[in-house]
């Protein structure tokens, strides 16, 4: 009842925020313009539309996920809002999750319209439903799910610009962590490769939930892959969570 | 009877220290120096001191909002962080600042669901909260249109939102016209009506002389006085103020120091009660005239400036 009404509460916020309606307008332009970039590009049109489609839903969320989530937890502290709801017989990871919560409810009602612009554009290009382009979706938010866990976590010590900087590191740096991989194999035994094994384990690898390839070309995929790329999402946004109330539970709002 | 007062009170902070780090370098900035007191069932706890001198710290402190150093708070008998005990208790902040995109009835709705079900207040007692604190009207209206005054109003409703035992109210009348003070000051004497305690820091001595049953001043991170408001203020005479008219000065010479001067009308503070007599029969004898006679006896503002003066 009380994370429920934390996370309503957020939900009522977030989704009056104007850079949400901002960043929604260039996602939906992104979409639909992709069917002008596939008329001037050699290949197969609906790949493109596809490919350009997805890859805007994940840019365009992770942007809504930093920009809004590095705000939510400092503003209550800086408008002193926080004062009244902790004074009430609540615990410090209870307004967390639901602030957490609050914001993944508010990008689900974002991703959902941006994919209803999405499958509307594709089916409009061939005029059939490809249900698979819903899995390449729902791994997309379960990537924004880890990306908005970061947000507040940095959202509970730090400013909204540096936290909006270290949470675009993070998405940047959990894009390219997989490179680690090939790096590794290519060094010999040593420190080197010792540090590329180390950064590896525990950056980020964002790639995980990437199907986009595999599903825009039709390419098979192992469904034991969608198990571990879930489990690593959940695990993780798990992990940052708990992180993130350590920090929060001993925080003295001044 | 100590016994007894121990069964009552409501809350007990018990040498709490607390330090603030500031700077690049952190540096320690101690704001409470070991604080101590305790507020007992039924009573209107006045929380005095000047600015910085650790008021809202201590409130702070025992709402959970900042932990001490070191020290105990204890309400309702229990830890001050547990669940239960904050269920008995309202609070209203300072300048207080609030969702402003909710409506009067959201705001209240979303607090009143932060307690157990068993203490939610249903619509028609937050209907009720908002005629108490005269915002019936403006019950559908989004709180940014909301004036000072009428937010500090849905801010008492919320601290009332659970029925509370124990309210903090922390600066309740700054901000407030004549009027607004002067019904907030009456739903604050209610409050202890009914039974509840009421722990109030503010800055407006005449209202807490009003309406506070004891009180405690801090300075610089300690208590410097506590007790109730006879215990704190003698009613010993410390000079009476005659306005006379009618009486050539140079006869007042030596009775009493002069205030004010105004045609032939004067104010003068007589310290010494003997002299009192001689400048009545100064008056008669001259066929002058008495306009006021008033004995002042100690304020609280007297014990609070002397308290900061040697604090």
């Amino acid at each position: 009842m009380k994370i429920r009404a934390i996370t309503l509460n957020t939900f009522k916020e977030a989704i009056r925020d104007r850079i949400l309606y901002l960043l929604f307008f260039f996602a939906a332009a992104a979409i639909i313009f992709s069917r002008l970039l596939a008329l001037l590009t050699v290949g197969d049109r609906v790949k493109i539309i596809k490919d350009v489609g997805l890859a805007s839903l994940s840019l365009f969320g992770a942007l809504m996920a930093i920009l809004i989530g590095t705000g939510l937890v400092y503003k209550e502290i800086d408008k002193k809002t926080i004062y009244t709801v902790i004074s009430k017989p609540i615990h410090r990871w209870q307004f967390l999750l639901g602030k957490f919560l609050g914001l993944m409810l508010t990008l689900v009602v974002m991703i959902g319209l941006m994919s209803l612009i999405f499958l509307a554009v594709v089916f409009a290009h061939t005029f059939k439903l490809e249900p698979r382009l819903l899995i390449a979706i729902l791994f997309i938010f379960i990537e924004l799910m880890l990306i908005t866990a970061v947000a507040i976590l940095f959202s509970c010590f730090s400013t909204p610009i540096l936290s909006s900087i270290f949470s675009l590191a993070f998405y940047f740096i959990g894009h390219t962590s997989w490179g680690l991989e090939t790096l590794i194999r290519k060094l010999r035994p040593g420190p080197g490769r010792w540090l590329a094994q180390f950064l590896y384990t525990f950056l980020p690898d964002l790639e995980n939930f990437n199907f986009r390839t595999e599903i825009v070309h039709g390419l098979a995929i192992q469904p034991r892959f969608y198990f571990y790329s879930a489990l690593y999402g959940l695990f993780y946004t798990a992990f940052i969570l708990v992180l993130a109330n350590m920090i929060f539970r001993k925080r003295d709002f001044i | 009877m100590n016994q007894e007062l121990k069964e009552e009170e409501v809350l007990k902070v018990q040498n709490l220290f607390k330090a603030y780090k500031t700077g690049f370098i952190p540096r320690r900035y101690p704001v409470l120096k070991g604080i101590g007191f305790s507020v007992f069932k039924g009573e209107i706890f006045g929380y005095l001191g000047p600015n910085g001198a650790g008021k809202t710290t201590t409130l702070k402190c025992i709402l959970g909002l900042i932990f001490p150093d070191s020290g105990e708070i204890r309400l309702f008998g229990q830890p001050h962080l547990s669940l239960k005990a904050k269920e008995k208790i309202g609070y209203l902040p300072e300048n207080p600042y609030f969702y402003e995109y909710l409506t009067a009835r959201e705001f209240l709705n979303f607090y009143a669901r932060l307690f157990p079900s068993g203490r939610v207040s249903d619509q028609n007692k937050i209907d009720a909260l908002l005629n108490l604190v005269g915002l019936k009207k403006a019950a559908d209206l989004q709180l940014r249109k909301f004036s000072r005054g009428m937010l500090q109003r849905v801010g008492l409703a919320q601290a009332l939102i659970n029925n509370p035992e124990l309210v903090f109210l922390d600066e309740p009348l700054g901000g407030l016209d004549p009027i607004g003070r002067k019904e907030l000051r009456d739903i604050i004497v209610n409050l202890k009506k009914e039974g509840k305690t009421v722990f109030m820091c503010s800055h407006i001595l005449q209202d807490i002389e009003m309406i506070c049953d004891r009180v405690a001043i801090i300075v610089a991170g300690r208590i410097v006085a506590q007790g109730s408001l006879p215990e704190l203020i003698s009613e010993k005479i410390l000079f009476t103020e005659i306005t006379l008219s009618r009486i050539n000065q140079a006869e007042l010479e030596g009775l009493g120091e002069f205030v004010s001067i105004r045609g032939d009308r004067a104010l003068i503070k007589v310290f010494d009660e003997n002299k009192i007599d001689e400048i009545l029969n100064l008056v008669k004898e001259k066929k002058g005239k008495i306009h006021s006679l008033v004995p002042r006896t100690e304020t609280l503002e007297d014990i609070f400036v002397d308290m900061v003066k040697q604090g």
